[in-house]
């Protein structure tokens, strides 16, 4: 009885061993090992060391890519986490048309990152977009060329992706506001503090996990940059707003490097567990805690 | 949570908070404004250089150009050609990884076989491997097993990617079921499928609901995944669309690309309007993995 009980709902439970052992510990390792090989059109088994890694920081475009991945997280993030805060905040003060409003902030992220890449590449074209838009009305000194930039295009990059995701740091910090007991307000108030040291001191501590989990989402979301950048720049002009995924990506299919892909790809695992984990160690155990 | 005592000092900070706010809402709807506006225009028009300006001859025929005629690298049909493709990914991509969301989820809340656990820790870790440490190697086992650059290859895919969340959703709603309801089942003889399928599912709307949202809005705006596994037959409307506007030569018809692109956004953003609070819910809930 107890076997078979466990032997259907193993079965059940097949195709996630599948995934869990193919699709993710088995091509992490073929990447690992790949990496350690001089492979270029097709994996070869012979083994190099880490050769690969070190061409990769050897390579010119790479370092770009990397640092690129560090300004467009860095403000990203930063820029979301800030805006995302500040409009769940004074949406937060019983304003009229609250819904509409929500509607408003979150609806791009229901679009794609290619969509989006598209729509700020149109906007953002400094021959036919905001630029001369804002000219004719009189501005005749106004420029913006960011996107044709070589220094400045991967903030245009931000641009888009926080226009695509604030909305949803909003929601997710609005929904941690609305599960803060309105009695801390009123022993607040009746202390006389003022509103933004309760934000500050009280209210910011107190959304510690959404935030963590806000930070996760979008950790894992700037790692993963591609579409958006394939969509608004195609990594241009010339290399000056490539990202590791879109790196990774042409010398997998494009230009037939795979044992240098695999490296860089592996180092974007890397960035991902130093990123994450330390979080998730730290929100298991708090649950931990919690069960106990 | 205001001062409400104060209401002077009140007025002018409530006046802040709507400029602040309304500012704000003008910062996210323009690139939606001006895609509507340019896409209702002519080329004409548009030199004009007036990103902003209300079309003068409104005109459908981008749309129509967009659909129909437009080039995607090789081929010239529009984007219509990538939308039935992006339908015929979606759905399945749909239905199979919420079954076999449910299926674990139930698997694991009330059966509890050994090691399951253990596994379902592995699968949520998984869900942070940058696709692109997966991405070669999962086109060598398709490969191997002929479903590369198919439809059943890209719906894999696709169930692959979304195993964690999917299962993590089933996983957390059914914690929340009473268990006695299982014992009950069991002690009336119910084996493992019975009971899923005649008290399980039927207790799961809700969640399949979210579910859905979250699997169509999240497949349908896949790009790589299709880019990748799809094969040339079956490109999702994302990829097209990223032809259309990156591999034109000579004039760029910026009206007929801001039509394409608001027609592959349509049905995310239908999904968005009609579910409201239940997509906000969708991604908080997919967003606590681990």
């Amino acid at each position: 009885m107890k076997r078979r009980r466990w032997g259907m709902a193993w079965l059940a439970l097949l195709p996630m061993a599948l995934t869990v052992l193919l699709a993710y510990l088995g091509t992490t390792l073929w990447t690992l090992r790949v990496s350690l090989s001089s492979s270029r059109t097709f994996p070869r088994d012979d083994f190099v060391g880490l050769a690969q890694y070190q061409r990769l920081f050897e390579n010119e475009r790479w370092l770009q890519s990397l640092g690129n991945l560090a300004v467009y997280g860095l403000l990203f993030m930063l820029a979301c986490m800030v805006i995302g805060f500040a409009l769940a905040v004074f949406i937060d003060q019983k304003v009229r048309g609250e819904g509409l409003l929500r509607t408003a902030f979150l609806y791009p992220y229901a679009m794609s990152f290619v969509a989006t890449g598209l729509v700020w590449q149109w906007v953002l074209n400094p021959g036919a977009g905001l630029q001369p838009a804002l000219q004719q009305l009189g501005w005749s000194d106004f420029t913006f060329d960011w996107i044709i930039d070589q220094d400045k295009v991967i903030y245009t990059v931000v641009i888009a992706s926080v226009w695509q995701a604030a909305g949803l740091v909003m929601a997710m910090l609005l929904a941690g506001l609305r599960g803060i007991d309105e009695d801390i307000w009123k022993a607040a108030r009746m202390d006389g503090i003022p509103a933004w040291r309760v934000y500050l001191s009280i209210v910011l501590p107190m959304l510690a996990p959404t935030l963590a989990t806000v930070f996760v989402l979008l950790s894992t979301a700037v790692v993963k940059v591609f579409d958006a950048v394939v969509a608004m720049t195609q990594g241009g002009p010339g290399t000056a707003s490539d990202v590791p995924a879109k790196f990774i990506m042409d010398h997998l299919f494009g230009r037939a490097n795979i044992a240098l892909a695999s490296a860089g790809a592996i180092v974007l695992l890397l960035t991902v567990v130093v990123l994450v984990a330390p979080l998730l160690y730290a929100r298991s155990r708090a649950r931990a805690r919690e069960g106990a | 949570m205001r001062l409400a005592s104060k209401r002077r000092r009140m007025n002018i900070g409530r006046l802040g908070i709507y400029a602040f706010l309304l500012s704000a809402a003008l910062f996210f709807l323009a690139p939606l404004y001006i895609m509507i506006v340019t896409s209702l225009k002519s080329m004409d028009e548009i030199r004009l250089g007036q990103l902003f300006a209300w079309p003068m001859a409104l005109t459908l025929e981008p749309w129509r150009a967009a659909w129909s005629e437009a080039c995607t690298g090789v081929a010239c049909e529009g984007v219509s050609a990538g939308f039935w493709n992006s339908v015929l990914i979606t759905v399945p991509s749909t239905v199979l990884p919420i079954l076999v969301g449910a299926v674990n989820g139930y698997a694991l809340s009330f059966w509890r076989p050994r090691g399951a656990n253990a596994l379902f820790g592995l699968l949520m870790l998984g869900a942070f491997i940058p696709v692109q440490v997966m991405i070669y190697p999962l086109v060598k086992m398709l490969a191997a097993v002929a479903l590369y650059s198919s439809l059943p290859g890209i719906v894999l895919v696709h169930l692959i990617f979304s195993m964690p969340v999917m299962t993590l959703l089933f996983r957390n709603y059914y914690a929340g079921i009473p268990a006695e309801l299982f014992k009950a089942a069991r002690i009336d003889g119910g084996g493992f499928w019975r009971i899923f399928f005649q008290l399980m599912l039927p207790m799961s709307p809700p969640i399949i609901i979210v579910a859905t949202i979250m699997q169509v809005t999240g497949v349908w705006n896949d790009y790589i995944l299709g880019l990748v596994f799809a094969g040339r037959d079956n490109l999702p409307m994302t990829v097209q669309l990223n032809n259309v506007i990156n591999t034109t030569t000579g004039e760029r018809l910026y009206n007929l690309n801001m039509a394409a692109t608001i027609l592959t956004s349509l049905v995310p953003l239908l999904v968005y309007f009609a579910s409201g609070r239940w997509f906000v819910r969708g991604i908080a809930a997919g967003a606590v993995k681990g």
